[in-house]
């Protein structure tokens, strides 16, 4: 008797999950999947009847399958180029979420301070131009460091990535010579260096390289207390990375009317300058209306709740003025 | 079998010769009755298991028939698949992209050999290393080994091989990397800079390391196919060579593995092939760059681990048109490579034999 009643209870716990249950599927990036993952649960938690599955499959994957309309939402930290508006079947918007920001670690035997560098000592050395420590295009920006006669070794991402993406969006900004021989991308040609696959693979070879320099996201920087450098902003001034000043890089920008924005060394004084947004891509008109509304729904919640609670997993909320734009442009553009 | 009375048989009756079937019971009728016999036992087989022999042999042969092809055919899908994914970086760079050497997505070109080089000469190297190592624990575990110490060297052979790669992986960044660059890198130089293949800046990572964490995952591979080989060889190939006078080291190079290497050749192809395709642990120490370097403590790339590391990110058709392309290359050359392989086998044998792998 008590094991009937227990096997009709699950068939109706197993038939009310099937029922009334509307699932979103979307694709796209891996830096941003934590605080993701964490929105999605938490929205599925508040709202039990919708559930929303994300696969952190790699942003130019996620670009393809929203092109393709597979997936009912893409998600890159890149935005998409022009050619691929142009080839895509399905129109998007898109939406910035969170932001995050790629700080040079390093391991410079008898050097355990924060070292500051300069647009064009980045430059230099990532362009195999600067190979020794006491350079004077390092030295020259750390009065009072004393550093040692060592080569220095780059490591970078080997793995296609948004971080690389922002790096050397950011190099190519600076450095017109970087722009002309390398420029940005999420896989480029190095000129020096070895690669490492994903954050801890460069992680792990800046720890095992004396003389080492590598770029990591904030996040991982921070959540794995690995010491990182300041670098110069726009404005001259020498600015670490945190959530506060990553914000910052958001707040000076001009903002275009589709959201497609680089914000790499960005004007005003407190601004990190290698930062970025990460977008989701939302289909405009969506083929399932039901769908459309509970991600047009998601999305207000995302940009309300779902901001205060991007510190506690290290990414840098969205400036206020941005998601008042943001919520104008999903009322005004995305239907239903 | 013949039907007539066997010649050889010295208690045939020579008057008897005319109606020799019927006086005493011929080789035929002896297996005749042999046969009656066998079928009253599979009779009682079929009626005791009725669903035993409910497939007809026609089914059976149609099955095994496709199941062969089948393998033609995903071979041949694989193929197809390639070119036709590949068709745009076909068109864009000909024959060209196999010998190449630029790698730059930002650019749009595209070459393949950095990729073909890191990947063909990191396989030799692990074989390099591997090949011997393997052989000897064969041999210690089949002829010299006592019976206690056996199980255990086995297990842990086996076991070498079910770890994943990326533990390998893991353990090469953590543990050999540091191991290479502060020891064994600096000895490497001074003893044998001369040759040129071990020099520049010693990162730990590099193509040598990539050589190392493969030879030891394919040792496994070897080690146990050479083992089971080696076990196969008769008890009387060892006693023959022992009764000449051989000593044991003769024995077993005699005896032993004269008669097992082809098996082993086998056993070292089927570790190429592993090496070829490994793709997580080189990696995560190879170092990442396309580039054609002489000396082993540079790094280097292969064609795996670019397909790994670019794919999930590449945008624009060209890139991943190209990366397919990569894809196609290393199907090539893994097809060269076993066929080189097996003609060495072909060569050894005398062309008498076949590879069993």
């Amino acid at each position: 008797m008590i094991r009937s009643l227990r096997v009709l209870l699950c068939i109706a716990v197993l038939v009310s999950c099937a029922f009334a249950q509307t699932r979103l599927n979307g694709a796209g990036a891996t830096f941003p999947y934590p605080i993701y993952s964490k929105w999605f649960n938490e929205y599925h938690n508040q709202h039990s009847d919708i559930e929303i599955n994300y696969q952190s499959i790699g942003s130019g994957g996620g670009i393809r399958q929203v092109q393709a309309g597979t997936v009912d939402f893409g998600a890159s930290d890149g935005p998409m180029t022009d050619q691929q508006i142009a080839e895509s079947k399905v129109k998007v918007l898109h939406v910035p979420t969170v932001l995050g920001s790629v700080v040079p670690a390093y391991n410079i035997p008898g050097v355990s301070g924060e070292v500051k560098f300069t647009p064009d000592a980045l430059a230099g050395i990532f362009l195999g131009k600067i190979t020794k420590w006491n350079d004077k295009a390092i030295t020259s920006a750390n009065p009072g460091v004393n550093f040692p006669d060592q080569s220095i070794t780059v490591a970078h991402r080997s793995d296609g990535s948004g971080t690389t993406y922002i790096f050397t969006d950011y190099l190519s900004k600076v450095s017109p010579d970087w722009k002309n021989n390398v420029g940005k991308g999420t896989s480029v040609k190095w000129p020096v260096g070895i690669g490492g696959k994903g954050n801890e693979g460069v992680a792990g070879s800046i720890r095992q390289l004396p003389g080492s320099i590598g770029y990591i996201e904030l996040i991982y920087a921070l959540q794995n207390k690995i010491p990182f450098g300041s670098v110069q902003n726009s404005s001259k001034n020498f600015i670490k990375a945190s959530l506060e000043s990553t914000t910052a890089a958001a707040v000076g920008v001009k903002m275009p009317a589709d959201f497609r924005v680089s914000i790499t060394n960005p004007p005003g004084k407190d601004a990190y300058p290698i930062a970025s947004f990460t977008w989701l891509l939302i289909p405009t008109s969506p083929t399932d209306a039901t769908k459309g509304k509970v991600l047009k729904d998601y999305l207000f919640w995302m940009l309300d709740k779902g901001q205060t609670m991007t510190q506690a997993l290290s990414y840098a909320p969205l400036p206020a003025q941005v998601v008042e734009m943001e919520k104008a442009a999903i009322t005004k553009q995305v239907k239903p | 079998m013949s039907d007539s009375v066997d010649p050889m048989n010295p208690t045939e009756p020579l008057g008897q010769l005319p109606k020799p079937a019927t006086a005493i019971p011929s080789m035929a009728q002896v297996s005749k009755e042999r046969k009656t016999a066998a079928s009253t036992v599979l009779q009682k087989i079929r009626t005791s298991h009725p669903r035993a022999s409910r497939i007809p042999d026609s089914v059976f042969a149609v099955i095994i028939l496709l199941s062969a092809i089948s393998v033609f055919a995903i071979v041949v899908l694989v193929a197809w698949e390639l070119i036709d994914k590949s068709r745009l970086s076909l068109h864009q760079f000909g024959i060209g992209f196999f010998y190449g050497h630029d790698w730059d997505p930002v650019a749009g070109s595209f070459g393949a050999m950095p990729f073909i080089y890191g990947t063909l000469v990191s396989s030799f190297l692990a074989l390099l290393m591997a090949v011997p190592l393997s052989i000897g624990v064969a041999v210690y575990v089949t002829e010299m080994c006592p019976q206690r110490l056996r199980a255990i060297i086995s297990f842990l052979v086996e076991l070498l091989a079910a770890i994943p790669s990326v533990i390998y992986g893991l353990w090469g960044i953590f543990v050999l990397a540091p191991l290479l660059r502060e020891y064994v890198e600096p000895f490497l130089a001074r003893t044998l800079g001369w040759t040129g293949l071990f020099t520049g800046p010693m990162y730990g990572l590099g193509m040598l390391a990539a050589g190392i964490i493969m030879a030891i995952m394919v040792v496994p591979v070897i080690a146990s196919i050479t083992r089971e080989v080696m076990t196969a060889v008769p008890q009387n190939q060892r006693e023959a060579v022992l009764a000449l006078g051989a000593t044991r080291w003769e024995m077993i190079r005699m005896g032993v593995l004269r008669n097992a290497r082809i098996g082993i050749v086998g056993g070292v192809i089927l570790g190429l092939g592993r090496a070829l395709g490994e793709t997580m642990a080189v990696t995560m120490v190879i170092g990442n760059r396309p580039e054609i370097a002489k000396s082993l403590f540079a790094p280097g790339y292969t064609m795996a681990s670019v397909i790994a590391n670019e794919f999930t990110e590449a945008t624009g058709d060209l890139y991943l048109s190209a990366l397919v392309e990569i894809g196609l290359a290393l199907f090539i050359v893994t097809l060269i490579v076993n066929a080189l392989a097996r003609l060495l086998v072909w060569s050894i044998t005398g062309g008498t034999a076949r590879v069993r792998a």
